[in-house]
């Protein structure tokens, strides 16, 4: 009985998540950087409580981009090497399925483990509680939104040895809108004024780059296996 | 068919442009009559694929590698899987993570993932680097079995083949 495109999906998420459970390092290096960078902004600068609520949502942002890119590298790499991709690719599934099903796993160990520890940096940058569901949710739409477009560079870099400074380099301008909308709406938030209509665009461009990013990451793939 | 020839002769190409990861240069690559670039799915549900890596993550079990990889391709049972690994010798390596197992043990149960997967047509790089003389016999014997049943096989391997009258060779030059 062959299998259908759902069960692979899952199955390919079971397994990388699993994976990831079995190497925690790959889990927890992206959350303490992300939790130390954040950190050294309130160090670093006056203790003035209007001063760090300003600067908070850059600076959670950038902290958040730069954590999730991070781990994009090892995205296909560790499948690339050991001749999984291979067998992926010839499993008569989607090359799309999968790399959606793997990018999805990527936000679940990254994404939206810094979603869940941004209240404490929230804190740490005197964000003020009610501005904590916008900055969640925004960051957790455009660490989503992200991890589709890493999975395009990671897509493009998979076939050379150290590929994450390229990575960044293709990921980090694509982002842009994202660290845009998404600061300006926890900006909003903090400052008292609706943030819906960023969050709605900041919603638009995950649902694009979830739509479009896989065939491109799944045909980059392909490019490089050749 | 039995491919054999001197390093860099492009037997490895040969295998990858069979299985349609490399595109040919010239000419088609045709299964059951049809071109294999046009109808991809149906063609890699009648391929396994054995490289010179044998695609096991090192922090799952040779069991849950298998189960992985095979899953994708059909419903298969843990009995089925454990009678594959224990068809090809590994039935020891099955709840051991893959990162322990020796060179020879890893290519055991990546000939047991093409046993499971169950398919019409294998294509095995070198499957007898890193096998013992026990190990080798087993995978003749395996190929020889895969042909009685009406299955093809493409093999690229230096070691000499004694696989039945059946077997036609294939030897490349520089």
């Amino acid at each position: 009985m062959s299998v259908g495109a759902w069960s692979a999906f899952v199955l390919v998420l079971r397994r990388e998540l699993c994976l990831s459970f079995r190497r925690p390092d790959q889990l927890i290096q992206p959350l303490m950087f992300f939790l130390i960078v954040t950190t050294l902004f309130p160090l670093g600068l006056s203790v003035q409580l209007s001063l760090l609520r300003e600067m908070a949502p850059g600076v959670l942002w950038v902290a958040a981009l730069l954590a999730s890119l991070l781990s994009l590298d090892a995205l296909f790499k560790s499948d690339a090497e050991d001749g999984t991709l291979e067998q992926l690719v010839l499993s008569g599934q989607g090359l799309y399925v999968i790399v959606l099903a793997k990018t999805l796993a990527h936000w679940l160990v990254s994404g939206a483990a810094l979603v869940l520890v941004s209240p404490v940096v929230g804190t740490a940058l005197a964000v003020p509680l009610s501005a904590f569901p916008t900055m969640m949710s925004s960051l957790g739409l455009g660490t989503l939104a992200l991890s589709w477009l890493g999975a395009i560079g990671a897509g493009l870099t998979v076939g050379l040895k150290r590929g994450n400074v390229l990575i960044s380099l293709i990921v980090l301008p694509l982002a842009m809108p994202l660290l845009i909308f998404g600061a300006g709406a926890t900006d909003r938030a903090i400052s008292g004024t609706s943030p819906v209509g960023a969050l709605y665009l900041l919603a638009a461009l995950c649902v694009l780059t979830c739509t479009l990013a896989p065939f491109a990451a799944a045909a980059a793939l392909r490019i490089t296996l050749e | 068919m039995h491919v054999s020839g001197p390093n860099g002769t492009g037997k490895t190409t040969l295998l990858r442009v069979v299985t349609g990861l490399l595109r040919p240069e010239q000419g088609v690559v045709t299964w059951r009559g049809k071109s294999i670039a046009s109808t991809p799915t149906d063609y890699q549900n009648d391929l396994a694929y054995a490289s010179h890596e044998p695609a096991l993550k090192g922090d799952l079990t040779a069991l849950e590698n298998l189960r992985f990889m095979v899953g994708l391709r059909r419903r298969a049972t843990s009995q089925e899987l454990r009678a594959a690994l224990d068809r090809t010798g590994a039935a020891g390596c099955a709840d051991l993570p893959a990162r322990v197992l020796s060179a020879g043990q890893r290519r055991r149960v990546a000939m047991a993932r093409v046993l499971a997967v169950g398919a019409a047509l294998w294509l095995l790089d070198e499957p007898y680097t890193n096998l013992d003389t026990v190990g080798c016999a087993m995978l003749s014997a395996l190929l020889v079995e895969h042909a009685q049943k009406g299955g093809l096989a493409l093999v690229v391997a230096h070691h000499e083949l004694s696989v039945g009258a059946k077997m036609r060779h294939l030897a490349m030059q520089g």
